[in-house]
C-alpha cells in the first residue's frame, strides 16, 4: 500500500450558508506525481485544498489519501502524512522562533528532543533556512518566511506536500529559488496557484477548476495550448507560452 | 497616526537585542526573571517617603545595563514612554497630603511632594529592571522563564501569541489607517468612522485566529503545548540569583546615602 496517493471521488461540498463550492469532483494522483491546481478565483482550489488534510470535509463523496477514506477517525494519521502549507506565511508561522516554529509539528507526534532538533535541522537546511532558525518571523521577508513555512512540514517527514500560491507576492529570484527547491522534492506535490509560469517547470500534470468542476486533467503542455479551454476558464496562456512580445513570432513549445 | 509603525518597528528592536551575545544573555532566564522580580519586591517594600534609600538601587539596572550593551538610548526611552503614566499616577500626592516634612534650606517639602517623588522612583527603578530584562533576555525567554517557574502554560503561550501577532495586527491596522488617510482629504479620524475600522480589524483578526488554529491542526496539534527546553540552571546561574539578592537585602538594610551623610557631617 502507498501512503502517497490522493483521491477524490465525486467530491461534492456546499457551505453552511447554501454555495455550493465543488461538485463532482473526481480524479486520482498518484506517487511522487506533482500536479498544479489551477482555476480563477472563487473556482473552488481553495475549497479543495482543505480537503487534503481535514480542515473541510465532504459534503458528499469521498476523498482518500493513500486508500485511506478521510473521516474523522483517520484524521490523525493523515494530518502526518499530507503536508499543508498555507498562502499566508504568517499564519503558519506562529511560535516566537522559526526553529521553535519547525520543531512544533515534531514535539506534537511525540518524538524525543533529539530526533526533534535533527528534523529541525534537516527541514531549515533543506529549505536554505538553517540561519533563520533563532529568528521571529516579523524579522524575515517575505521569500525566508515562504521557505520557514514550508520547512516547519518538512520536518513532520509529510509523504504528500500541497502548497497554496507557495510563489504569490515574491520576488523574482525568490520566487526563481523556490521554484528549484520545490523541484529537488520527491513528495506527491499538489500546487494551487495562478503562477502558470512555475506550472510549466515544475507540474507535468495540470487540474483545472472552474466553477467547482473539473474542467481539465491533463498533461500541462497541452491544455496550456489549448486556448478555447482557457479562455472559457478565466485563464491565460503562460508568458513562456506566448508570442515573443518584441517581434511577434510564436516561441516553440 | 501612520508613525504607528515605527512605534511598532521599534518594539522589534526589542528582540534584536534579545538575541545578541553577552555573559548576561547567556544566564539562564529563570535566574533573571527571579532576580528581577527580587528587585521590584524589594524595591516597592520601601515606604512611602523613602527617597535616599532608594537611589543606590539603581545600582542594579545601571550595571546589568552596561554588562548586557543595552545601549542607553534606548533604555532611556523606554522609560520616557512609562514617565507620563507614572507622573499621572503620582499627581495628586502633593494636593492631598500637604504636611511639611523636610526642610531643604528655604524650602519646605510636604509630605505629598516627598511620596509623590518616591513612588515615581520606584517605578523608574521597576520600569528599567523590566526593560533591561526584556533587552537581556527576549519576550521568548522571559516566557520560557515563566513556564519553568511555574505559571500555568495556557498563560505563557497567551502571552507568547500576543506578542508574535501584535505585529501582524498592527501592520493590518496601519495598512487600514493609511488607506483611510490617503482618501481622508485631511480630515481626521472622526469616531464614526472609527467603529467601522475597529470592527474591520477584529473580523480580521477573527479570520486569522481561525487560520492559525487550522495550520496548528495541520501539525498534529492537540492541545497541549510540548517545548524543547535547552537552558539549565547552572552554579553561574546561582551565584548571580543569590549575589543580587545579597545586594538587595544589604541596601534595604542599611541606607548608604544617609550612612555616608553622617560620616560626612561627623567628620566635617
Amino acid at each position: 500500500m502507498s501512503h502517497h496517493i490522493v483521491e477524490a471521488i465525486e467530491l461534492c461540498h456546499r457551505y453552511g450558508d447554501g454555495t455550493q463550492a465543488l461538485t463532482e469532483v473526481t480524479f486520482r494522483i498518484h506517487h511522487g506525481e506533482s500536479v498544479a491546481l489551477v482555476g480563477a478565483n472563487g473556482a473552488g482550489k481553495s475549497t479543495l485544498l482543505q480537503h487534503f488534510n481535514g480542515v473541510l470535509l465532504p459534503t458528499s463523496g469521498a476523498v482518500r489519501i493513500g486508500e485511506v477514506p478521510l473521516v474523522k477517525e483517520t484524521l490523525r494519521d493523515i494530518r502526518r502524512t499530507v503536508g499543508m502549507v498555507f498562502q499566508d506565511p504568517d499564519d503558519q508561522l506562529f511560535s516566537p522562533t522559526i526553529g521553535q516554529d519547525v520543531a512544533f509539528g515534531p514535539l506534537n507526534l511525540g518524538l524525543p528532543p533529539a530526533d526533534v532538533e535533527a528534523r529541525v535541522r534537516a527541514a531549515l537546511d533543506r529549505m536554505e533556512a538553517l540561519s533563520l532558525k533563532d529568528k521571529p518571523a516579523y524579522r524575515l521577508s517575505a521569500g525566508e518566511k515562504r521557505r520557514a513555512a514550508i520547512a516547519t512540514v518538512l520536518s513532520m517527514t509529510p509523504d504528500i506536500l500541497v502548497l497554496d500560491e507557495p510563489t504569490s507576492g515574491l520576488d523574482p529570484r525568490a520566487r526563481r529559488q523556490l521554484i528549484g527547491l520545490l523541484r529537488a522534492f520527491h513528495h506527491t506535490k499538489i500546487i494551487a496557484t495562478h503562477d502558470l509560469d512555475m506550472v510549466l517547470d515544475l507540474c507535468p500534470r495540470t487540474l483545472v477548476l472552474h466553477e467547482g468542476r473539473v474542467k481539465a486533467d491533463g498533461a500541462t503542455r497541452e491544455i496550456f495550448a489549448d486556448e478555447a479551454l482557457l479562455a472559457a476558464c478565466h485563464l491565460e496562456k503562460p508568458l513562456t507560452m506566448q508570442g515573443c512580445l518584441m517581434c511577434g513570432e510564436k516561441r516553440g513549445i | 497616526m501612520v508613525n504607528l509603525g515605527d512605534r511598532f518597528r521599534d518594539l522589534g528592536r526589542m528582540d534584536a537585542l534579545g538575541s545578541q551575545e553577552s555573559t548576561l544573555h547567556r544566564l539562564d532566564p529563570r535566574a533573571k526573571v527571579l532576580v528581577t522580580a527580587a528587585f521590584a519586591l524589594v524595591v516597592s517594600s520601601f515606604g512611602r517617603y523613602e527617597v535616599s534609600g532608594l537611589l543606590p538601587f539603581a545600582l542594579f539596572p545601571v550595571s546589568l545595563a552596561i554588562l548586557g550593551e543595552v545601549p542607553w538610548g534606548y533604555l532611556l526611552k523606554r522609560i520616557g514612554l512609562a514617565l507620563p503614566f507614572m507622573l499621572v499616577l503620582g499627581a495628586l500626592n502633593p494636593v492631598l497630603d500637604r504636611e511639611v516634612l523636610l526642610h531643604v534650606g528655604p524650602l519646605a517639602i510636604t509630605g505629598g511632594w516627598l511620596s509623590s517623588f518616591s513612588m515615581v522612583l520606584k517605578l523608574v527603578l521597576t520600569v528599567a529592571s523590566a526593560v533591561v530584562l526584556v533587552a537581556t533576555t527576549g519576550v521568548d525567554g522571559v516566557c520560557q522563564a515563566l513556564e519553568r517557574l511555574g505559571l500555568p502554560q495556557v498563560f505563557v503561550v497567551q502571552i507568547g501569541f500576543l506578542h508574535r501577532y501584535t505585529f501582524v495586527l498592527a501592520e493590518e491596522a496601519v495598512r487600514m489607517l493609511r488607506a483611510r488617510e490617503l482618501r481622508s482629504n485631511g480630515h481626521g479620524l472622526t469616531h464614526r468612522e472609527f467603529g467601522p475600522l475597529a470592527g474591520h480589524l477584529l473580523l480580521r483578526t477573527w479570520d486569522r485566529a481561525q487560520r492559525i488554529h487550522q495550520a496548528m491542526l495541520a501539525r498534529g496539534f492537540d492541545g497541549n503545548f510540548h517545548m524543547l527546553r535547552r537552558s539549565s540552571f547552572g552554579p553561574r546561574d546561582l551565584l548571580f540569583l543569590f549575589a543580587w539578592c545579597a545586594i538587595f537585602l544589604l541596601l534595604r538594610i542599611v541606607n548608604f546615602p544617609m550612612l555616608m551623610g553622617s560620616l560626612v557631617s561627623g567628620g566635617g
